[in-house]
């Protein structure tokens, strides 16, 4: 079931417990971690996760302003997005904690979620560890209270107005601003395309190399917006290991792998039932259904396209069945 | 000693794809296909929708010699997957040559009156913007692959059961 909490809580308990971290609450929900785990309470029941992959689902969740659809931290944990609020849930999309009656759910302004979230991510991830970074690129998540990683986790998301590097748009990155070639990508050739510009049109002719710039991003996992043809965004990522969270669609995703290789296990959205695997290589083009869930696995950083439209009367259009939850039908 | 990664990209030459197995599921749903493949067997500058949004598509167009020129009703985004193309770019001189209400882009007979505007060469993961207001035309010595950020025109094509995999398995 639904509540909806209107009342703002206080962000976290004062003191820190034995191992040197704040409690939180939200609702009738109470995050808790020790040296290895976070601890998720509700009326009903409680959970526990890692708590690297847990603070690596926070630090999405937060950094793509809960995204579209649902964010599952795992099979139990996770948002929905209404685009202005926030669901916050346990056991809504297990069918086994529904059967049981173990499910809850809240619903919480998107500012107040937001808020709760940022400071527990922030005073539970210790120094050294980089929740955006692929597992061999950062330290660990464990022990007790260690410092904090601010630079880390509070990290400018590129959101190109137009394209990138176009002017007065998001620029590019190079070694000088701080953004090396990723290991895995050295030899992904760093040319620039040769832009000839008539006295006049500088603004105008604009190129830049999309492959270069991917190969230098610093985080794993994080769609960020490189073109924007009116709705239509461009959002590629550079994926490493696992996806952190699982997906639910509210909207047909498009994937387009631009490098190497991902395969996505997809479920069913509500159920969690599996429906199938998709194996995407260099060139291979697949749409994700609304009404699934997916994670991708990617042995070495690969570079995905991640195709969104951002209208925002999608998610009303399917959850209605004015839209079918497959792109084409042939 | 840190191992060597190798980075693998397609090409019309060498690509590998991947597929579909589905456990409870129809394949169609995911509407898979490969950019290569796709324009492996297109025409010169087909615009062979590979995904589709509502309105908005991504279209592989085969680059082979040069293309006709053609005017976006709003701005369009070139990436290259292969080869090499020179985009040529001109300021229409009436922008009306874009009928209102067009999505995607209408092509024009010959080249349009306007100033020219500039050129870009482009190659592997090279992305160029197609600006609004302006015309474009592509140019390519040998066959490469663009992908196209658009909409849906009236010369984009679709032939979905061609290029996607229907199977239950992809085909080996």
């Amino acid at each position: 079931m639904s509540q909806r909490t209107e009342t703002v809580p206080e962000i976290g308990s004062i003191e820190p417990n034995r191992h040197g971290y704040r409690t939180f609450t939200l609702g009738g929900f109470t995050f808790s971690r020790d040296e290895y785990f976070a601890h998720v309470a509700w009326p009903k029941s409680h959970h526990m996760l890692p708590a690297d992959a847990f603070l690596r689902a926070l630090q999405r969740d937060i950094a793509w302003g809960f995204f579209y659809g649902i964010v599952n931290f795992d099979a139990v944990v996770g948002t929905v997005n209404h685009y202005g609020s926030v669901d916050l849930f346990a056991g809504r999309f297990n069918e086994h904690y529904r059967k049981a009656g173990l499910d809850h759910s809240e619903r919480f302004t998107t500012p107040l979620i937001q808020r709760v979230f940022e400071a527990m991510l922030d005073d539970w991830t210790n120094a050294g560890f980089d929740p955006f970074a692929s597992p061999q690129e950062t330290g660990s998540a464990f022990g007790p209270k260690n410092g904090g990683n601010k630079e880390a986790i509070t990290r400018h998301r590129v959101t190109a107005k137009r394209m990138i590097g176009a002017p007065g748009d998001e620029p590019l990155r190079s070694d000088e601003s701080g953004f090396p070639v990723n290991r895995h990508f050295r030899d992904v050739p760093q040319d620039t395309p040769e832009v000839i510009a008539e006295p006049g049109f500088e603004d105008e002719v604009v190129a830049f190399n999309l492959f270069a710039y991917l190969s230098r991003s610093d985080v794993t996992w994080n769609p960020s917006i490189v073109s924007v043809c009116k709705a239509s965004l461009y959002c590629p990522t550079t994926e490493e290991y696992i996806l952190p969270v699982i997906h639910g669609n509210d909207r047909v995703e498009w994937f387009v792998q631009l490098s190497d290789e991902i395969q996505w296990e997809v479920e069913d959205r509500d159920t969690g039932a599996v429906r199938a695997r998709v194996t995407m290589k260099a060139g291979d083009v697949a749409a994700m259904p609304a009404d699934i869930r997916h994670r991708g696995f990617s042995p070495k950083r690969s570079m995905l396209l991640v195709w969104e439209n951002a209208s925002p009367e999608l998610p009303q259009l399917y959850a209605s069945g004015k839209m079918p939850p497959s792109p084409v039908q042939f | 000693m840190a191992p060597q990664h190798t980075t693998r990209f397609g090409s019309l030459e060498r690509y590998d794809k991947g597929g579909v197995e589905v456990i409870n599921d129809d394949a169609r749903n995911y509407v898979f296909s490969n950019v290569f493949e796709v324009a492996s067997r297109a025409k010169p500058y087909e615009k062979v929708a590979v995904g589709k949004n509502i309105e908005y598509v991504i279209e592989a167009i085969r680059t082979e010699g040069t293309s006709g020129w053609r005017a976006p009703a709003q701005d369009e985004f070139a990436l290259v997957m292969d080869g090499e193309v020179e985009i040529r770019l001109l300021k229409l001189d009436n922008p009306g040559v874009v009928p209102a209400g067009t999505r995607g882009s209408v092509g024009l007979p010959g080249a349009p009156p306007g100033r020219k505007m500039g050129v870009v060469r482009a190659r592997r993961g090279h992305m160029t913007l197609l600006p609004v207001g302006a015309a474009y035309q592509f140019h390519a010595a040998r066959p490469g692959v663009v992908l196209l950020q658009t909409l849906a025109g009236a010369d984009t094509i679709e032939r979905w059961a061609d290029i996607c995999q229907t199977s239950a398995r992809p085909k080996a």
